[in-house]
């Protein structure tokens, strides 16, 4: 592994975030950060570490448990100028604030034709493994490309975490930006049985110092290959990369990185090329993003199509709390997947 | 099912006191003397504002004269102009009706005996504090001079409405007139103008926040998230929650309104609260100025319940015949808000019938020409409406591959359906 450049440090994805606020605060005066827990404190997960003293309490600062609350003042700060990020601490308790998102946050551009608009960046941390039963570990992110009006983001790295939350807080659209908690400290590949595997041993830890941005709408592929395209985002590009290697499979890994606006551009030329298609992710299966992605594939590249398309998906259960990896996408039901596809 | 000598337990559902047919009896409902209730300073601690909210603020008595220390001592000029932005928001609501009967738009609603709440309300705010307002303020756009020709557009979706036809009718939006886009959705301003309040404190700005919701809409999750915003970050913010009584068919029972006053909610939060007569527009005046003085003196939010009477139904599509007394509205206790300006008016010898019925034309004859001026837009459903690409436009603020090719599909079917279709064309010119 080289050396990092000068400007630029390892950071696990708690600290890569933690320090897209920081860019973001120092650039914009009009940013600022509020939640349950995320000031003084810094954030149950330390996303937020250090910002209060940095910024002041009038511009980080904790709020009442209420996400309706929440997610309805930063509209109204959205609309007298603010860049507001609220943190929702866990995706698993956005549903009160639903309403303020969908109707409100949404909408308000098109409904005021371009009068008012709510800029916000609402980040959360989503996804399981991390033993958090089933009010800390769900992946509604479906409920929200859903939408109209909303962007939805999920990151898989540090590097991405980082170049794209800066990229959201300076979008002029509402953004939901999903955090992979189980990717906050390491890249976890689906082993849960193996040892812990620490960002700073992966690449895209590497994480530059002040200012860029990963634009939204862009995928990334993560591995080429000709065998099968993998489509995935968040945890679940670690695991399926993981599995592909494991098991010697060609695939070409595509983390998707954001799901509204989607790369179609990027998904129909891999698919076109490898014939196959691998959809992963962690969320439920029934109306799940994959069974759009699937739609999507199927409408676009079924004459380059050699099998038919797999998903592979939690299941449609609430998140176990003992189960977990039971119920987790992991590397046997993907292997399976694989395999499927590859003897077709 | 029971068990042992315990009492059966029963389950209560509020039951309106007057059904369609009955008599009223207004003689429980407590309305005290204007002029009695005391005036706290603006800065006071929030605790001696909430005797007055088991109270009532009233400044016009029985004599139409203006009594005790609400009264806020306006100017007969003040006075007279409160007056006609209340009768010209009566002549609208008129006049909107009449063009939904005859089908030049599809839903109306009037705010016929809550003219005050609005208007009034208006004048006491500085003109660039942001209101939020819910679907029956109508008095608060044509108080702020938002141009009535730009409502009827609005109202009549035609090819100037300013919103694209994508609004219902009456869902204004007015950001040059410091008012925000009405949702429809309710209850979820209130949190919002918390924001702006709050965000207008970060900056330090001077400029306070206001909202407006009904009664029946307290009971939402919005509404205590808000106060519990509010009172947490003592947000420059004045709440008016408009008690009208009727939230469509559901009387304010159904809200909580059997058990305590809804100015009462204050007490709880630690904010200060007043309970006002809100037929009476100088007790709104006053209350409201005073409310958002406390605001801008970083003193904290308000809130304000108005207490008052929806004269008619929720909407056009309502028929409050089905389910309360008409006698109600007849008999209402307080009044009629522009009947009692006008009498005070004639009392302080500033007003009289030959200058009420003059105004009274010429406030119709205002909005007739409004309606004419949209009318030359067009009205909905016959043509003339924006064009057809708009359709897509505002989703985001730049239109994804999506969307653009569900509008090129959308374009096609219009092709389809209609082969000398065009856009352009379509819409008239110039659009």
């Amino acid at each position: 592994m080289s050396d990092p450049a000068p400007s630029a440090r390892r950071m696990s994805m708690i600290e890569a975030i933690n320090d897209a606020l920081d860019v973001m605060m120092a650039r914009d005066c009009a940013v600022i950060v509020m939640g349950e827990d995320v000031g003084y404190f810094g954030g149950v997960f330390r996303a937020t570490a250090g910002l209060q003293k940095k910024y002041g309490k009038t511009r980080v600062f904790d709020t009442p448990i209420s996400e309706c609350g929440i997610i309805g003042v930063a509209v109204g700060m959205g609309a007298y100028g603010l860049r507001p990020v609220p943190e929702i601490q866990f995706a698993d308790y956005i549903y009160p604030g639903l309403d303020q998102l969908v109707s409100e946050a949404a909408r308000l551009r098109y409904r005021s034709a371009g009068e008012f608009t709510a800029p916000m960046t609402v980040r959360t941390p989503f996804g399981g493994g991390i033993f958090g039963g089933q009010t800390h570990s769900q992946s509604p992110e479906a409920l929200f490309t859903h939408v109209a009006g909303l962007k939805t983001v999920v990151p898989s790295t540090p590097y991405d975490a980082k170049g794209l939350l800066i990229a959201a807080i300076e979008d002029n659209d509402p953004v939901i930006f999903f955090e992979p908690k189980r990717l906050y400290n390491g890249p976890f590949n689906g082993h849960y049985d193996e040892p812990a595997i620490p960002w700073a041993r992966h690449p895209d830890s590497l994480v530059p110092a002040g200012h860029y941005r990963v634009p939204l709408g862009q995928a990334r592929i993560v591995r080429a290959g000709e065998a099968v395209t993998v489509l995935a985002y968040g945890t679940m590009v670690h695991v399926a990369r993981e599995v592909a290697e494991r098991q010697g499979i060609d695939a070409e890994v595509i983390d998707l990185r954001t799901l509204v606006p989607l790369d179609i551009t990027t998904i129909e030329a891999s698919v076109n090329k490898t014939g196959k298609c691998l959809i992963v992710h962690e969320a439920t299966r029934t109306g799940g993003f994959g069974a759009e992605l699937s739609a999507l594939v199927q409408e676009r590249c079924f004459h380059a199509l050699e099998a038919p398309i797999e998903r592979v998906t939690g299941f449609d259960t609430p998140y176990p709390h003992s189960l977990e990896w039971a119920y987790f996408p992991g590397p046997v039901r993907i292997g399976e997947a694989f395999a499927r596809l590859i003897a077709a | 099912m029971t068990n042992g000598n315990l009492p059966r337990l029963s389950l209560h559902v509020p039951e309106p006191p007057y059904r369609p047919g009955a008599q009223v009896d207004f003689a429980t409902l407590k309305v005290p003397p204007a002029g009695m209730q005391p005036r706290p300073d603006e800065t006071c601690s929030a605790v001696d504002t909430h005797p007055l909210c088991l109270d009532m603020v009233r400044v016009l008595g029985e004599d139409h004269r203006a009594h005790g220390p609400w009264d806020p001592g306006l100017d007969a000029a003040t006075l007279i102009r409160m007056l006609r932005l209340m009768a010209l928001t009566r002549a609208f609501d008129a006049r909107m009706v009449r063009a939904q009967r005859q089908g030049k738009t599809s839903f109306y609603m009037k705010s016929t005996g809550e003219e005050a709440t609005a208007v009034a309300t208006a004048m006491a705010l500085a003109e660039d504090d942001m209101v939020f307002p819910s679907y029956r303020q109508q008095g608060l756009f044509i108080a702020r001079g938002y141009p009535l020709v730009e409502m009827v557009n609005q109202i009549f979706s035609n090819r100037a409405d300013k919103l694209k036809g994508r609004q219902l009718p009456i869902m204004y939006s007015a950001r040059e007139q410091s008012i925000f886009s009405i949702s429809g959705n309710l209850a979820t301003q209130y949190p919002q103008a918390v924001g702006w309040a709050m965000a207008s404190a970060i900056k330090g700005d001077s400029r306070i926040a206001s909202a407006f919701l009904g009664e029946g809409s307290s009971a939402e999750g919005d509404f205590h998230s808000a106060l519990t915003f509010a009172a947490v970050y003592n947000a420059p913010v004045v709440f008016n929650l408009v008690n009208n009584q009727w939230a469509i068919s559901s009387f304010s029972g159904f809200a909580g309104g059997e058990r305590t006053t809804f100015a009462a909610r204050a007490i709880g939060y630690g904010i200060a609260g007043l309970r006002i007569d809100g037929n009476d527009p100088l007790a709104v005046f006053a209350a409201v100025r005073w409310a958002a003085d406390r605001a801008r003196a970083n003193a904290g939010p308000t809130l304000i319940e108005h207490f008052t009477y929806r004269a008619e139904g929720h909407s056009t599509s309502d028929d409050p015949g089905q389910y309360r007394s008409a006698a109600e509205g007849t008999q209402w206790p307080l009044g009629d808000p522009i009947d009692r300006l006008m009498r005070h008016l004639i009392a302080i010898g500033a007003w009289d019938a030959g200058r009420q019925a003059a105004m009274d034309a010429e406030v119709d004859a205002q909005v007739r020409a409004a309606v004419r001026a949209a009318e030359a837009n067009g009205t909905l459903g016959h043509g003339l409406h924006h064009p057809f690409r708009t359709m897509f436009e505002d989703v985001f603020e730049t239109l994804p591959w999506h969307l653009v090719e569900q509008s090129r599909q959308a374009i096609h079917e219009r092709h389809v359906k209609w082969p000398e279709w065009s856009d352009d064309a379509d819409v008239g010119e110039g659009r």
